[in-house]
């Protein structure tokens, strides 16, 4: 077996066995992103130099008794907005060209600085995270690896594909509207977004804030597992990170599940669902019901409300929230410095925003306009907490919901460019999740006709994440498709 | 009150910074950026750089909730901030954390109130609200703001906290807005939340209207002392438009204080909508009963209940004591004197009072001071004070000593160092008694006519022995001198 084929877990033991240098590792994946990543597209900025020497440093530590933390210098992939010190973090946008931040977001000095992994290289991603396709980023496109015509999904895509096609063990992504679980079903890989307040956001480069939050994408639910036990918790840096106690998520992976119940949105099954995607997760249900669990249809009156009311709300904060590039502090100001400063500004933000990120900050801001605030963002907050209430019924009948997590498998490259709404659209089975603040898990349970992974949604209560996991595993075992790697080819 | 404002309203928004706290509102940045250099404090949460998160200073709250129990506002149970949006070269990240109280939103306290006392006649002015928010950095110029060829922006000053005193429209006059501002000033020292003598601590925004006509809004009120000033000129202004039958608009205005006009604004930057809406990287935070009582518990007694106390403990007059207890390091160092003199009585107390308001206070002033930047304590203006009532030095003669007391020179050293002891040694004065009706006849001759004459020769007596001579004595002597030499004069005629 190649070093790739193996889980992160699995790799830990081999470190700890002295089976395998880290340096061998890192190498090892640092020659693969060499020779897959120009047909990928995964990585907008590779730290081979400074990976390679972290990794010497830790064989060392780990030769001389030093204690190198929990992750052992496995290399992981950062989404590009997740601040790393003296590390380029553009949020794949020209506003931030050249942008180094003086500092670690939370989750970075907990993943990276204690637990010591290594950041291997950032990920392409949707500008601002504004995006279900990673074709909205300032430095072109990520293929999907398992056929590169097709969009590897958003706005994590990068993080997704380098997963998915083994150029990294696993990644950090963000989830506003399912831009982690979108590119976790359309890669086949696992990606959690956690309960609204469990991870730290500090250093997270806001797009929504009321709805962001940083998850991992791994290969198995095991060393997804693994990643959240160390990001989660109180972070004194973030004031919506909740103080609520972090469980053992790893230790009870292999719980039985019986006597649980599944709930089975109706809505999330309706029309819209690709057939493939629908037998499919049919099928792990049916998967589950044979580990015990039983079923319940729960119901979601207010599901149809679910997109407007969430770009609202995402557009609303986004436009606030992106406010700050104007260019004089950090980042990149126009070359015309003609006119007032308030011209330069206008002028920064013209030229440097990409379209889709012009667009939502457009509609945020008039949203948020006197005269329609009430009738625009005020009726959003309204229904989210509609929303909010449908899922605190559902959970009345049932331990955890289950649903596809999109609605179909990847779609091609500019298919929908042209077709914001359409693309929109998209995130109707997980945008609800994060206007509720719920965890919700994603696992590859198929493929479609094409070829194309297939994701499993697994939402839970608040902070029930170990519950979810441990179905998932058990569900990812059962199923047996989860050391696959992509391809990385042009399809059947 | 003068009539010749019954018909305005102004109503008056002041932003305080709360230079007593240690650290800035959402960051633990230092806060005493003055005299630092520029940009030395400041971190990834005051530079708003991606990815940072605010994190509310509680010592901020707790200052917040110092002022608005003594201003006697009520506290709401929960409250939580919004942003205010607008692009500006001086906000890290062109929206700043404020509170709003609409849109769902709430003030930190609502209503209150400040008494003030004008022409004899008090009135309580009525409060609309407090909150909390951030102060945006600072933008130098190079010389003035129309020529500066550039701005260069300090940091150091950006998520400092402010707190927001919005009045009701319920002041008539500049006068009252004065005395509004006077006693404000003194609740804020006594709630030790800022040192409003700072500079660049505390701004005014000042909403004016003639009744019936259109408001206009100046901003920019640097000072507690230019508020007067600016509500006059622009008070003046809408009357003179109105007297030449022009209509006001209703306008925002930036008061300069340089050319001492207000100027209008374009008419644009008044229609800003700031679209406020919550702020989501912060949540609710919850004012207790227990938090507030706590807080009350350390408060210290207020302007008003000592001006009531000091009318009890020292038989001061209302007058007097409202207006000692208005500074309270200056009513501190009046207790902390006449308490520390067993043997003072009302009448002592009244005369360090008296020198407290009157020779101290107007050094101070002439020297743009304040009492505990001065090197005077309590118990020299007490030696003083004995000194004088025992004889040894006239009440005259200590006026001089002033200057050398706030230097904190001992009051017998200052006595020795002048020589200036009192002169009660009957022949001594006798002397210069003579002395004094010698040289000045004319005036003797016009005593005869004009009993008052008496005092200028009194005048002569102390000015060749620069004040050291008993009044009383001297006084005493010289009538029985000048009426023998008339008597002589008399009969002789
Ligand atoms: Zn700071």
């Amino acid at each position: 077996m190649n070093i790739h084929e193996y889980m992160a877990f699995e790799l830990i033991q081999k470190i700890k066995n002295k089976e395998l240098q880290i340096q061998e590792i890192v190498q090892f994946y640092l020659e693969r992103i060499k020779k897959t990543d120009n047909l990928i597209h995964s990585f907008v900025h590779i730290s081979e130099e400074k990976a390679l020497s972290e990794a010497k440093q830790k064989d060392n530590d780990l030769k001389n008794g030093k204690s190198i933390g929990k992750l052992y210098g496995l290399p992981i992939a950062v989404k590009d907005l997740i601040c790393i010190k003296n590390s380029p973090t553009t949020c794949c946008s020209k506003i931030l060209e050249g942008y180094y931040p003086p500092y670690n977001a939370t989750v970075i000095e907990r993943l990276i600085e204690k637990e010591g992994a290594i950041c291997i290289g950032r990920t392409n991603m949707d500008e601002f995270a504004m995006g279900s396709s990673t074709e909205n980023s300032c430095y072109g496109p990520t293929y999907n690896p398992w056929n590169l015509e097709y969009v590897p999904g958003g706005s994590s895509g990068g993080s997704g594909s380098s997963v998915a096609s083994g150029q990294v063990i696993f990644s950090l992504g963000s989830d506003t509207g399912g831009s982690i679980r979108c590119p976790a079903s359309y890669c086949g890989v696992v990606g959690l977004k956690p309960t609204y307040g469990r991870v730290s956001r500090y250093g997270l480069v806001s797009y929504a804030n009321s709805l962001d939050q940083i998850g991992p994408l791994s290969r198995c639910v095991r060393d997804c597992a693994l990643l959240l036990e160390i990001m989660a918790g109180f972070d004194p840096l973030d004031s919506t990170t909740v103080n609520v106690e972090v469980d053992n998520y790893t230790n009870e992976l292999d719980k039985s599940i019986e006597g649980k119940t599944l709930g089975i949105p109706k809505e999330f099954f309706s029309e819209g669902l690709e057939t493939d995607v629908k037998n499919k997760v049919y099928e792990g249900i049916k998967k589950l019901e044979r580990l015990g669990v039983r079923t319940v249809e729960v119901s979601f009156p207010y599901l149809e409300y679910t997109i407007p009311t969430y770009y609202l709300i995402a557009m609303s904060e986004a436009s606030s929230n992106l406010e700050r590039y104007d260019g004089l502090r950090y980042g990149k100001m126009s070359d015309n410095l003609e006119g007032s400063v308030f011209d330069v500004f206008s002028r920064t933000r013209g030229e440097k925003f990409g379209p889709e990120v012009r667009r939502r900050i457009i509609l945020g801001t008039y949203a948020l306009s006197a005269g329609y605030y009430d009738m625009f963002y005020i009726k959003a907050l309204k229904v989210r907490s509609l929303i909010k209430n449908d899922f605190q019924n559902a959970f009345k009948q049932c331990d955890v919901i289950v649903s596809p997590t999109m609605p179909t498998t990847a779609f091609k490259i500019g298919d929908l460019v042209d077709d914001p709404l359409q693309m929109y659209l998209m995130d109707v089975l997980t945008c609800p999740v994060n206007l509720a603040g719920l965890p919700a898990l994603s696992i590859p349970c198929g493929f479609d006709s094409k070829n194309l992974p297939i994701g499993f949604q697994i939402i839970g209560n608040y902070f029930e994440e170990k519950l979810i996991l441990n179905i998932g595993h058990l569900l990812e075992k059962e199923l047996n498709i989860y050391r696959k790697l992509a391809p990385v080819n042009r399809g059947k | 009150m003068s009539s010749k404002y019954e018909d305005v309203i102004i109503g008056l928004e002041v932003h305080i910074q709360l230079t007593n706290l240690k650290t800035k509102l959402f960051c633990s940045c230092n806060n005493d950026y003055r005299g630092k250099e520029p940009n030395t404090h400041v971190c990834p949460i005051c530079l708003g750089l991606p990815g940072s998160l605010p994190v509310v200073n509680k010592n901020a709250v707790e200052f917040a909730t110092r002022l608005a129990l003594a201003l006697g506002c009520d506290i709401n149970k929960s409250f939580w901030f919004f942003r205010k949006n607008y692009f500006y070269p001086d906000m890290a990240k062109n929206f700043q954390i404020s509170q709003y109280n609409k849109a769902g939103g709430r003030a930190f306290a609502d209503g209150g109130k400040i008494t003030i006392k004008l022409n004899s006649k008090k009135k309580e002015l009525q409060l609309n609200r407090i909150h909390l928010e951030e102060d945006p950095a600072r933008l130098v110029h190079k010389g003035s703001i129309a020529t500066s060829p550039y701005a260069l922006v300090d940091y150091n000053r950006s998520g400092v906290t402010l707190i927001e005193i919005v009045s009701d429209p319920v002041m008539n006059s500049p006068e009252e807005a004065r005395e509004y501002l006077k006693q404000l000033k003194s609740i804020v020292q006594y709630t030790e939340i800022s040192d409003l003598d700072l500079d660049g601590s505390c701004r005014v925004d000042a909403n004016i209207s003639i009744k019936g006509h259109a408001r206009s809004e100046v901003k920019n009120i640097n000072s507690f002392k230019e508020v007067e000033r600016a509500l006059k000129w622009e008070i003046q202004r809408q009357k003179n438009l109105l007297k030449r039958g022009k209509e006001l608009i209703q306008e925002t205005r930036h008061w300069d204080d340089k050319r001492r006009v207000t100027i209008g604004l374009r008419t644009k930057e008044f229609e800003k909508d700031y679209r406020y809406f919550p702020e989501q990287d912060l949540v609710p935070i919850e004012i207790t009963k227990d938090f507030i009582d706590q807080v009350k518990k350390k408060l210290p007694e207020m302007p008003n209940a000592r001006a009531k106390r000091f009318q009890k403990d020292y038989q001061l007059s209302e007058f007097d004591s409202e207006i000692l207890v208005l500074d309270k390091d200056i009513a501190d160092f009046y207790e902390n004197g006449v308490k520390s003199e067993k043997s003072f009585g009302p009448d002592e107390y009244k005369q360090y009072c008296n020198w407290l308001m009157g020779d101290i206070s107007r050094w101070l002033n002439d020297n743009n001071n304040v009492i505990k930047e001065t090197k005077l304590t309590p118990k020299q203006l007490v030696d003083l004070i004995k000194l004088i009532n025992e004889g040894k030095i006239t009440g005259k003669i200590a006026k001089t000593f002033v200057n050398e007391m706030m230097k904190g020179t001992p009051i017998l050293e200052i006595v020795k160092k002048s020589g200036k002891s009192r002169i009660a040694d009957k022949d001594k004065i006798i002397k210069v008694v003579k002395e004094v009706l010698e040289e000045n006849p004319d005036i003797v001759n016009d005593y005869q006519k004009n009993p008052k004459a008496l005092e200028a020769l009194i005048g002569k007596c102390m000015k060749k022995t620069d004040g050291r001579l008993d009044p009383e004595i001297t006084k005493r002597l010289m009538q029985k001198h000048i009426t023998e030499i008339s008597a002589k004069n008399s009969s002789e005629d």
